[in-house]
């Protein structure tokens, strides 16, 4: 029993930690999708909030500074994605591969010189009698400011689309343009603004990645976390509540393999690896049918055949 | 009057639509150039000399290492070796024109900063240009594992390398497969146990200085429990793990090593959730196979705990929680190979070597080591060095408990590397 308890406790904080960065990222894919636009490039901004928060960090000391940068890098990086996909029509899933491939290749040259840096960063604050909840509590509550604002943004986040005059525009823009057009509000502005703002959003997530998680940036540090993301927005079903359970999912079966390695559990490490692959994928396919049912109406052109 | 607010900046968003047409046009060139991995820079050395000169390190190039084994293990290699002296086939062999330099590439798998592997590989090839003033070094960073070393590599040999070094374990399957097609060039892979006529290989024992460290690490732990997290089970790395618990073992009969695998030689999310987890499970002492160790080395410090380090002295980044660690001393191991082939003296062999040759050497002592354990460490690198102390003489029993040395019994250097069985105490899974 003491043996369960370890282990669902290793799962939460390995949950917790990785995480984060990937709800992130999800908010982030769930406004750009809500708009009725997919963004692939949420992997490239991810890297750019990692990167450009970690450089502001060793350059000016103040770890606010550097995650307002980190936000806005990533921002930037989805403006080309909007500017692209929404005035120039090309193709959404090509354009956000380059924006991804391009978020590398920028990061790569411009932390080329800083991966030896070290930073203070941001660190873990305990929140009094939570943070001593058994299993739980220090997963969940002995953890950085970035993410408690991500506990809170899942609901905002959904209060925002359900309950706000903004929120219905966006979902409207999302559903149809032509509706939304004739209802008078301009499409191509709402998701050019959604595209950004799901950037900053997944520049937050980089940006937790290197400041709060790691304290270091690396070249490719995202390891495919965005394009996790992506596939848990299918999850989520365009939720950013059911977007928090996906995250921590995915996070949860990396701090799960870690742990039952740990404990020398008889399986093998290779098996382990997979296994938030293994999760990411059998949700999707679990849960198709009803993913399908959510989807807003204006990504179905891009996605059809591909969920 | 918010709404406002919010149109404005909407059209200010559009109005950027103009700034990013520019970097459209950037991301279509980055499309035609196909993602791009770092082009070799050239790196220009000082004077220049019109020959080459052997260079003989002294004891203090060698970390302590005795510079009469350095040569003998060299000579030891070419005498064993079946292949034909490159001075046959090799252009680096060839006499150079005046103002001619002798171009070595350098291919990293990661960033010549990662306080780890390959800020030791590169600071190997700094040397091996301050030493020999008449080599230009090239230089590629951040090459992975896959058919890019192979473009990378023979970008090297168009801009005039005659001789290779894939620094990188994963480069040995790609660039096997391009050696032949150069056959005058010479390619030196690090950590490889076969040969080509004109591929070699190199490594050193770094284990000898995990059993070291595991020594102090097993000294300094209150729960008992040690920490290890490397990237995948290999036979370096179980070496690695093995000396460190044995190490361990060999002044705390009650310790026991977690073994953990992150699947990657550089995931510093992995990384710090590993240390979260085996902190969580009352490691108290950490260690690592990983190629950058700065995240895991900072981790400790922050976490209270301690940690060893690998392939690199990180001690300015963990100054309360540094202990010691393994790192390696490539500078004057690739001098004399270049020197070698220059003099068309090498024949392409594997060569192994640890303490005693100066291939490896310890990182300083943290000063949270008390004075007695840091004498009984140094005690111990010069037990190791002079062969007093054999780790791995048997007997030596698996995780099962089964006797996989027998009693009395000393591996061969060789026999050690093809380890796939990690030693009673160590808790972990590798198959």
């Amino acid at each position: 029993m003491n043996i369960f308890w370890l282990v669902l406790g290793g799962a939460f904080t390995g949950a917790v930690g990785p995480g984060v960065s990937v709800l992130y990222a999800t908010y982030g894919e769930v406004i750009t999708e809500r708009a009725g636009r997919i963004n692939l490039g949420i992997e490239g901004s991810m890297l750019m909030g990692a990167c450009f928060g970690f450089l502001t960090a060793v350059e000016t000391g103040n770890v606010v500074v550097a995650i307002l940068a980190g936000g806005l890098a990533g921002s930037l990086l989805s403006g080309i994605h909007a500017y692209l996909v929404v005035f120039r029509d090309t193709n959404q899933l090509a354009t956000g591969l380059a924006v991804t491939l391009f978020g590398a290749g920028v990061t790569a040259y411009a932390g080329r010189s800083f991966v030896g840096s070290s930073i203070e960063g941001l660190n873990p604050v305990a929140i009094p009698l939570f943070s001593n909840l058994p299993v739980v509590g220090r997963a969940l509550f002995q953890q950085d400011l970035l993410a408690y604002a991500a506990y809170a943004l899942g609901p905002l986040l959904w209060a925002f689309l359900h309950y706000t005059k903004w929120g219905l525009s966006l979902r409207a823009v999302g559903e149809s343009t032509n509706v939304a057009f004739a209802a008078g509000r301009n499409p191509a502005r709402w998701q050019v603004a959604a595209i950004m703002a799901g950037g900053l959003l997944a520049g937050l997530g980089g940006a937790q990645l290197s400041l709060a998680l790691t304290h270091s940036w690396t070249e490719g540090m995202t390891a495919g976390r965005g394009f996790i993301a992506v596939a848990l927005v299918i999850f989520g079903m365009w939720s950013p509540l059911r977007a928090m359970i996906g995250a921590l999912l995915f996070g949860g079966a990396i701090g799960l393999q870690l742990q039952l390695q740990s404990i020398g559990a008889p399986i093998s490490p290779f098996i382990l690896d997979m296994f938030p692959y293994i999760i990411t994928l059998a949700v999707l396919t679990v849960w198709t049918g009803a993913a399908l049912r959510a989807m807003p109406e204006g990504l179905k052109g891009v996605l059809k055949g591909t969920v | 009057m918010v709404n406002q607010v919010v149109r404005k900046s909407f059209a200010a968003l559009s109005g950027l639509g103009a700034l990013t047409t520019a970097a459209a046009l950037v991301i279509l060139a980055a499309i035609a150039c196909g993602p791009s991995a770092p082009a070799p820079t050239a790196t220009p050395a000082g004077a220049m000399p019109a020959k080459p000169v052997a260079v003989a390190p002294t004891s203090a190039d060698l970390g302590g290492g005795s510079p009469e084994a350095f040569a003998r293990v060299f000579a030891d290699a070419l005498a064993s070796s079946k292949s034909r002296p490159v001075s046959a086939f090799a252009d680096a062999a060839k006499p150079l024109a005046s103002g001619q330099k002798l171009k070595v590439g350098f291919i990293f798998v990661g960033s010549q900063a990662d306080l780890g592997y390959n800020q030791a590989a590169y600071e190997g090839s700094v040397w091996l240009e301050k030493h020999m003033p008449d080599v230009e070094v090239l230089r590629a960073e951040n090459v992975p594992e896959t058919a890019e070393v192979q473009r990378v590599a023979e970008q090297m040999i168009r801009q005039g390398a005659t001789i290779i070094f894939p620094t990188s374990f994963g480069y040995s399957g790609p660039i096997k497969q391009i050696a032949g097609r150069y056959p005058n060039v010479v390619f030196l892979h690090q950590g490889d146990l076969e040969t080509r006529e004109n591929y070699g290989a190199y490594f050193g024992n770094i284990w000898q200085l995990e059993y070291a460290a595991g020594q102090v690490a097993g000294k300094m732990t209150k729960t008992n429990k040690l920490g290890f997290i490397a990237a995948f089970p290999i036979p370096q790395t179980l070496l690695n793990v093995n000396a460190y618990q044995l190490g361990a073992k060999s002044v705390n009969p009650k310790v026991e090593t977690t073994f953990v695998l992150t699947s990657d030689w550089c995931d510093p999310a992995k990384q710090t959730t590993a240390v979260r987890t085996m902190i969580d499970s009352g490691v108290d002492v950490i260690t690592q196979h990983q190629d950058c160790t700065k995240t895991i080395v900072e981790a400790a410090e922050r976490s209270n705990i301690y940690v060893t380090g690998y392939h690199q002295d990180a001690s300015p980044a963990a100054p309360r929680a540094w202990l010691t660690g393994a790192a390696w001393n490539w500078g004057p191991v690739y001098t004399e190979l270049v020197s070698e082939i220059r003099n068309g003296t090498y024949k392409t062999s594997v060569i192994f070597a640890g303490l005693e040759a100066g291939f490896v050497k310890l990182s300083p002592l943290g000063k949270s080591v008390p004075a007695d354990a840091q004498q009984a460490a140094l005690a111990t690198v010069e037990g190791l060095r002079k062969g007093t102390i054999k780790p791995f003489t048997g007997p030596i029993k698996d995780q099962k408990g089964a006797v996989r040395i027998a009693a009395g019994v000393t591996p061969t250097d060789a026999e050690l590397q093809t380890i796939d069985w990690l030693v009673e105490g160590v808790t972990g899974n590798i198959k």
